[in-house]
């Protein structure tokens, strides 16, 4: 399991209704049931993983979320999460919002694009390669990429309150300068 | 299509009918005092009766879903890819029961069989036929085999409406229902094409206002024209451009009426299949029971509340080339189940085939239906 997941299951309450947006093969929502007695659905739009989360029994739903959550009614989860997904998402804005529309409490992980690592590698001239940020340029399913303090301004910006966060590297967590030495960031928010 | 010899087929069929006394009072208000429900099974029923699923069909098809019948080996069942030993509806685990509607021409009780009251074929007096009313038989049939309760129902277009109505109707006897390109209503443009078919078999000169049976004539006109239609609606139009082109028969345009374009000689040749052994009495009814089939109706509409009775888990099923019964209709569904907080999987398929498609064979499709089926527990 991912080190921002590690995190997300400690966070969910036990016996959470919860909603996994970007679930891949369901690990996640698997854990959550087993060791926090959560349950829910997972959304996913990858042919492969969908047929993954069936095959391990999780509940998926096959829809892009880039048209927004409309299956789900408001406040109808106890937590959605997004996990390392958001980077992927073209319409950034639109989708936290639907978040907690229908969660009452959101968890967002992504790849730090602050950590000194990827400044170095823009600084000498690449765009940036690493264990949080595995992709080549060109085939990248990354569209937005942000950083800590971006991330933050952006919540500030849509009366996203943010109650928790956790800034990790190679699965410690991060404390000083937090945008420069951490690699991935994990934050529980609710809607104001 | 399997050979017989294939390991795969559930090999020769043994199509089976039980008679029932019981009258049944049927939705459109009237009562058949006595009929026969033909069916086919696979597999073997487990001692704690929890490893039957039931397969309910569409519009055109019967209880053959798989194998051939010794005498007519080319007659593979319809779903044939679907059951077997070791395919993804694994008959070596199932108990898989086929069943024919009420109002079929296929051995069921229907139009063209003997009315008690007349000693004629029923005709045009069969009643019309329901969803509901074939969900309420097949709980008969599902009795009299000592199935308390059936560890999944599934079904495709049609099928899948008897698979959703199954957990409406009897909410204690179905663990999980299997929805494939269904829709929770038609919209008017469903039923307008609908209404073409039948105005295509009620104007056909041999119809003679379906007490055709004793006049040596059958309607294969307006059934042929019937079909056709509806065949249009099965396939998309980007599978159709890509099987048929625009290709023409004789090299060049000819001027006149025959055959030009492929895409007519195949609709001429479903056209003629269909009409040579459908009848076209049932085909009013089938697309009538399509036309009503409206879950929501007794409830103001709400989708969400006609469905809060279920309690079986679903899994959805749709494909993006089905126009007929689009995904944004299977979405409906599994928002009113989300809605229920019911257990729901949603599959939304890139699959070229249109409506048909959850009859082909499709590695992403029959994965999914192999995985659900096999966490079945039993």
């Amino acid at each position: 399991m991912r080190p921002d997941q590690q995190a997300i299951l400690q966070w969910v309450p036990k016996g959470a209704r919860v909603l996994d947006l970007g679930c891949a093969d369901g690990a996640l929502l698997r854990s959550l049931g087993q060791e926090r007695e959560a349950h829910g659905y997972g959304v996913e739009i990858d042919d492969a993983s969908v047929l993954e989360c069936v095959a391990n029994d999780v509940n998926v739903l096959q829809v892009d979320l880039e048209s927004g959550l409309s299956l789900f009614a408001d406040g109808s989860f106890d937590c959605v999460i997004l996990s390392e997904t958001l980077q992927t998402i073209h319409r950034t804005e639109f989708l936290l919002r639907e978040m907690l529309r229908v969660g009452r409490e959101g968890i967002v992980s992504f790849p730090n694009f602050g950590h000194w690592n990827a400044r170095l590698q823009i600084a000498l001239g690449r765009m940036p390669v690493s264990d949080t940020l595995p992709y080549e340029w060109y085939e990248t399913p990354n569209v937005h990429h942000c950083t800590i303090t971006d991330f933050e301004d952006l919540c500030r910006r849509l009366g996203i309150r943010i109650r928790e966060r956790l800034v990790l590297h190679a699965g410690k967590p991060v404390t000083l300068m937090p945008n420069l030495l951490g690699s991935l960031a994990v934050y529980r928010c609710t809607a104001g | 299509m399997n050979a017989p010899h294939d390991p795969a087929s559930v090999g020769a069929a043994t199509a089976q009918k039980a008679h029932f006394d019981q009258p049944i009072k049927l939705r459109g208000g009237a009562e058949l005092q006595s009929y026969d429900i033909a069916y086919e099974t696979y597999g073997q029923l487990n001692a704690a009766r929890s490893n039957a699923v039931l397969v309910c069909h569409a519009l055109n098809a019967s209880h053959h879903v798989a194998g051939y019948y010794e005498d007519d080996k080319s007659n593979v069942g319809w779903w044939d890819n679907l059951v077997g030993p070791g395919k993804p509806l694994d008959t070596n685990r199932f108990f898989v029961v086929g069943s024919n509607y009420i109002g079929s021409c296929f051995g069921s009780t229907g139009p063209a069989s003997t009315n008690p009251a007349t000693g004629k074929p029923w005709g045009a007096d069969f009643p019309v036929v329901t969803v509901e009313d074939w969900v309420e038989t097949q709980a008969r049939l599902a009795d009299r085999l000592g199935i308390e309760r059936f560890a999944a129902v599934i079904g495709g277009s049609l099928g899948a409406m008897q698979a959703l109505q199954w957990t409406l109707s009897y909410p204690e006897r179905v663990r999980h229902s299997i929805v494939i390109a269904a829709a929770p209503k038609l919209t008017p443009q469903n039923i307008a094409f609908n209404e073409v078919a039948r105005q295509a078999i009620m104007t056909d000169p041999d119809f003679h206002g379906g007490h055709y049976y004793g006049k040596g004539v059958v309607p294969t006109r307006g059934l042929r024209i019937a079909r056709m239609i509806g065949h249009i609606t099965y396939i998309s139009g980007e599978a159709m451009a890509e099987k048929f082109g625009r290709v023409l028969r004789r090299g060049q345009p000819g001027f006149d009426f025959d055959i030009d374009f492929e895409v007519e000689s195949y609709l001429r040749y479903q056209g003629d299949k269909f009409s040579s052994y459908f009848d076209a009495n049932t085909y009013l009814r089938i697309t009538k029971a399509l036309d009503y089939f409206d879950p929501a109706a007794d409830f103001g509409g709400d989708l969400t509340k006609a469905l809060a009775r279920a309690k079986a888990a679903f899994l959805v099923v749709s494909f993006k080339s089905d126009w007929r019964f689009t995904p944004a209709r299977s979405r409906e569904m599994v928002r009113a189940l989300l809605d229920n907080r019911r257990i729901v999987s949603y599959l939304e398929l890139d699959a070229p085939g249109g409506h048909d498609a959850f009859l082909l064979e499709d590695a992403r499709y029959h994965g999914a239906l192999r995985s659900y089926f096999a966490n079945i527990d039993l």
